[in-house]
C-alpha cells in the first residue's frame, strides 16, 4: 500500500501541481530554473490571443471526432458484430489481428504504416495499386496527413472498443439471439433492435474513455508527421513547446498552461465517469472488517 | 442448444468485409517481414540489386554486431523486467488493501486513482521532467532516479502503470470469495500469511496477466525513454534506437535495416501475445469489469 502511495504521489499528484504551478510562471531555457517568475494567468491570456490556438483546436477536435466515430466506436463495433456471426474460429482469428496494432511497439508500427504510404516503388499502395492503373505517385502522407493519424490512431483504438462490445454481446442471452432467428429477424434487424440496444453502457463508456485519450496522446502522431502537414494537436503542441523543438527555447511555462487546459478537460471527464459509472458500487465497503 | 451451422454466403460475404476491413494490419506485417529478409522491396515484392524478383538476404541482421543495439536491448530488458516485478508487488499489495482492508482514504484513494488510470499521464510528462531534474541534483539518488538514467525512466513507467495495476487487482481480489479468507483468519491467520498463503494462489491468472501485460508496454514503450533520455550508447531503448534510425538525415535511410530492428523488437512482444492471448484479452477488458 505504501509504495504505491509514495509513486502515485511522487509521479501523478505532484506533477498535477507542479503542471498549474508552472503554467503560472514565465519559466523557459532562457530563464533557467532559478530566474523565473510568478506572471499570473498571462500563459493562459497567450494561448487565447495565439494565432495558432483557433487552427490547433480545431484540428484536435476533427481528429478526435473522426478517430472516434469511425474507429474506435464505429469499427470497433463493427468488427466485433461481424466477428459474432462468423464460426468462432475465425471470429477469434480476426479479434486478435486487430489486437496486433495495440501491442505492436508504437515506433514499429508507425514504420508500417509509413512504408504503407510511402511513394513507388517503395510504397505498398503506391507500388500495387496507382502504378498499374497509370495513375500519378507521390508519398500520400503529406497531402492525406491528417487522414493517416486518424487510420493510425484508429487501427489501435479500435481494439479497445472490439473487446469491450465483444464480450457484451457474448453476454447477451442466448434465448433472445434464437428467438430474434425465430422472429426471422435478419442481419441488419438483429444488430439494430438486438444488439445496439443492449450495448448501450458498454457504447457510452468506450466513447467518454476513448474521448479521453485520445485527447492527450500524442504518440504516434509525433512519429508519422510530427505535427507537420497541419496535423499539430493539443497535447503534441503542448510537448513541443515545452520539451522538444527546434528552436532550443523550451517555454515551460507556456507548455505547462497548454497541458493544464487538457488537465482540467481531463478532470471534467473523470468527473463525468464518478457520476455516471456507478462508481459508488465500486467502492462500497470491505465486508471483512465488519465480522 | 448446439447446432452445427452450415456455412452459407452470408457468412463468406462477413469473412470478405472483415478480410478487407483488417488488410491494413495484414499488409504492414507482410510487408515487415518480407522487408527483413530481402534486399530492396517494392511495395510487397521483393528485389534484387537489377529490380528482378528475388536478392533474398540476411544482411539486415548485420546491425546485432553493433554494440549499441545490444546496450539498447539491455536497458529495453531492464526497463520491462523491472516495470514488471514493480507493477505486480506493488498493485497486487495495494490491490488487497483496497480490496479487503477498512483504513481512512481508502475511498478518496480509490477515485484518485481511478482518475489517473482515466487519465493519461503523458500530459504530465513536462512536471515530470521536473521532479527528475530535482533528483539528479541529489547526490546518491542522482545515479539510479535522476534525469537521463534508465532508473528514472524505469520508476516514471512504472508508476504511469500503476493505476491501471491497482485497479486491476483490486478487480481479482474482489471475486475471491470472502468465506475462504474469514475462514483463514478464523483460524488463525494473520493478515499477511492470509494475503500471501490464501489469497496470493487464487488471483494467479490476474497476476499472470498482469505481468505479461506490464512486460509488453515496458518493452515497446517509447514516449517516456524518448523525453527522460538523451540517446546514445547506455542511454536509449530499443524505440528510441529505432527512432534514431528513422530519423537520421545523415545516412540514407535502409528501410530493410529498419524492418529487421522492428522485427528484432517486435518478436518477443509476438512470442507473448501468442502463447497468452486470453490472459491478454482478460486485461484489456479487464478496465471494463463493473463499469471502470
Amino acid at each position: 500500500m505504501l509504495p504505491a502511495a509514495v509513486l502515485v504521489v511522487l509521479y501523478f499528484f505532484l506533477p498535477v501541481i507542479l503542471t498549474i504551478g508552472i503554467s503560472f510562471t514565465d519559466m523557459s531555457s532562457v530563464t533557467g530554473f532559478s530566474n523565473w517568475k510568478f506572471n499570473g494567468i498571462s500563459n493562459y491570456v497567450k494561448i487565447f490571443l495565439h494565432p495558432d490556438s483557433l487552427r490547433i483546436f480545431t484540428s484536435t477536435m476533427f481528429y478526435v471526432a473522426c478517430t472516434l466515430c469511425f474507429f474506435n466506436v464505429g469499427m470497433g463495433l463493427l468488427v466485433s458484430v461481424l466477428a459474432y456471426h462468423l464460426p468462432k474460429k475465425v471470429g477469434g482469428f480476426f479479434k486478435s489481428l486487430w489486437l496486433l496494432p495495440r501491442i505492436t511497439p508504437a515506433v514499429v508500427y508507425v514504420l508500417m504504416w509509413t512504408m504503407i504510404a510511402a511513394d513507388a516503388p517503395y510504397g505498398i499502395i503506391n507500388q500495387h495499386i496507382f502504378a498499374p492503373l497509370g495513375l500519378p505517385t507521390s508519398n500520400l502522407i503529406p497531402n492525406n496527413a491528417m487522414f493517416f493519424c486518424i487510420l493510425v490512431n484508429g487501427y489501435i483504438g479500435a481494439s479497445f472498443g472490439m473487446i469491450i462490445f465483444s464480450s457484451a454481446i457474448e453476454s447477451i442471452s442466448k434465448d433472445i439471439m434464437t428467438s430474434s432467428l425465430v422472429d426471422g429477424a435478419g442481419f441488419f434487424n438483429r444488430v439494430r433492435y438486438i444488439i445496439i440496444p443492449q450495448l448501450r453502457w458498454p457504447l457510452l463508456f468506450v466513447t467518454t474513455y476513448q474521448t479521453l485519450s485520445l485527447l492527450t496522446s500524442f504518440e504516434s502522431i509525433m512519429l508519422l508527421t510530427d505535427g507537420n502537414f497541419q496535423t499539430e494537436v493539443w497535447a503534441l503542441w503542448s510537448y513541443h513547446k515545452a520539451l522538444n523543438n527546434y528552436y532550443g527555447n523550451f517555454q515551460y511555462g507556456f507548455g505547462a498552461a497548454l497541458s493544464g487546459v487538457l488537465v482540467v478537460v481531463g478532470v471534467v471527464f473523470a468527473i463525468i465517469y464518478l457520476k455516471f459509472f456507478k462508481f459508488g458500487e465500486l467502492v462500497k465497503e470491505p465486508l471483512i472488517d465488519e465480522m | 442448444m448446439k447446432r452445427k451451422e452450415p456455412i452459407h454466403w452470408g457468412q463468406i460475404l462477413i469473412f470478405i468485409i472483415l478480410l478487407i476491413l483488417s488488410l491494413p494490419i495484414i499488409l504492414g506485417y507482410l510487408w515487415l517481414i518480407i522487408s527483413t529478409f530481402s534486399k530492396v522491396t517494392y511495395g510487397l515484392v521483393p528485389v534484387d540489386k537489377s529490380g528482378n524478383f528475388g536478392g533474398f538476404t540476411l544482411s539486415n541482421w548485420t546491425f546485432l554486431k553493433e554494440p549499441d543495439i545490444w546496450w539498447a536491448s539491455w536497458n529495453t530488458f531492464l526497463l520491462a523486467m523491472f516495470m514488471t516485478v514493480g507493477v505486480v508487488m506493488i498493485s497486487s499489495l495495494a490491490g488487497y488493501a483496497l480490496s479487503r482492508i477498512k483504513f481512512s482514504g481508502r475511498k478518496e484513494f480509490l477515485s484518485l486513482t481511478l482518475v489517473l488510470h482515466a487519465f493519461p499521464s503523458v500530459t504530465l510528462l513536462i512536471a515530470i521532467y521536473f521532479v527528475l531534474k530535482f533528483f539528479s541534483g541529489i547526490p546518491i539518488l542522482d545515479l539510479f532516479m535522476g534525469y537521463n538514467t534508465i532508473g528514472g525512466v524505469i520508476f516514471v513507467s512504472l508508476a504511469m502503470q500503476l493505476p491501471l495495476g491497482v485497479w486491476l487487482m483490486k478487480g481479482f481480489f474482489d471475486n475471491v470469495s470472502w468465506d475462504v479468507e474469514r475462514a483463514a483468519l478464523i483460524d488463525g491467520c494473520s493478515r499477511l500469511r492470509t494475503f500471501w498463503s490464501v489469497m496470493f494462489p487464487q488471483v494467479r491468472p490476474g497476476i499472470a496477466a498482469l505481468s505479461i501485460f506490464s512486460f509488453m508496454t515496458g518493452w515497446s514503450s517509447f514516449i517516456i525513454p524518448y523525453t527522460f533520455l538523451s540517446g546514445g550508447a547506455g542511454h536509449s531503448v530499443i524505440s528510441t534506437y529505432l527512432n534514431t534510425l528513422m530519423q537520421s538525415d545523415t545516412v540514407s535511410i535502409n528501410y530493410n535495416v529498419l524492418a529487421a530492428v522492428g522485427l528484432f523488437q517486435l518478436i518477443p512482444i509476438l512470442i507473448f501475445y501468442f502463447f497468452n492471448q486470453n490472459y491478454l484479452m482478460k486485461i484489456f477488458s479487464g478496465g471494463s469489469h463493473g463499469g471502470v
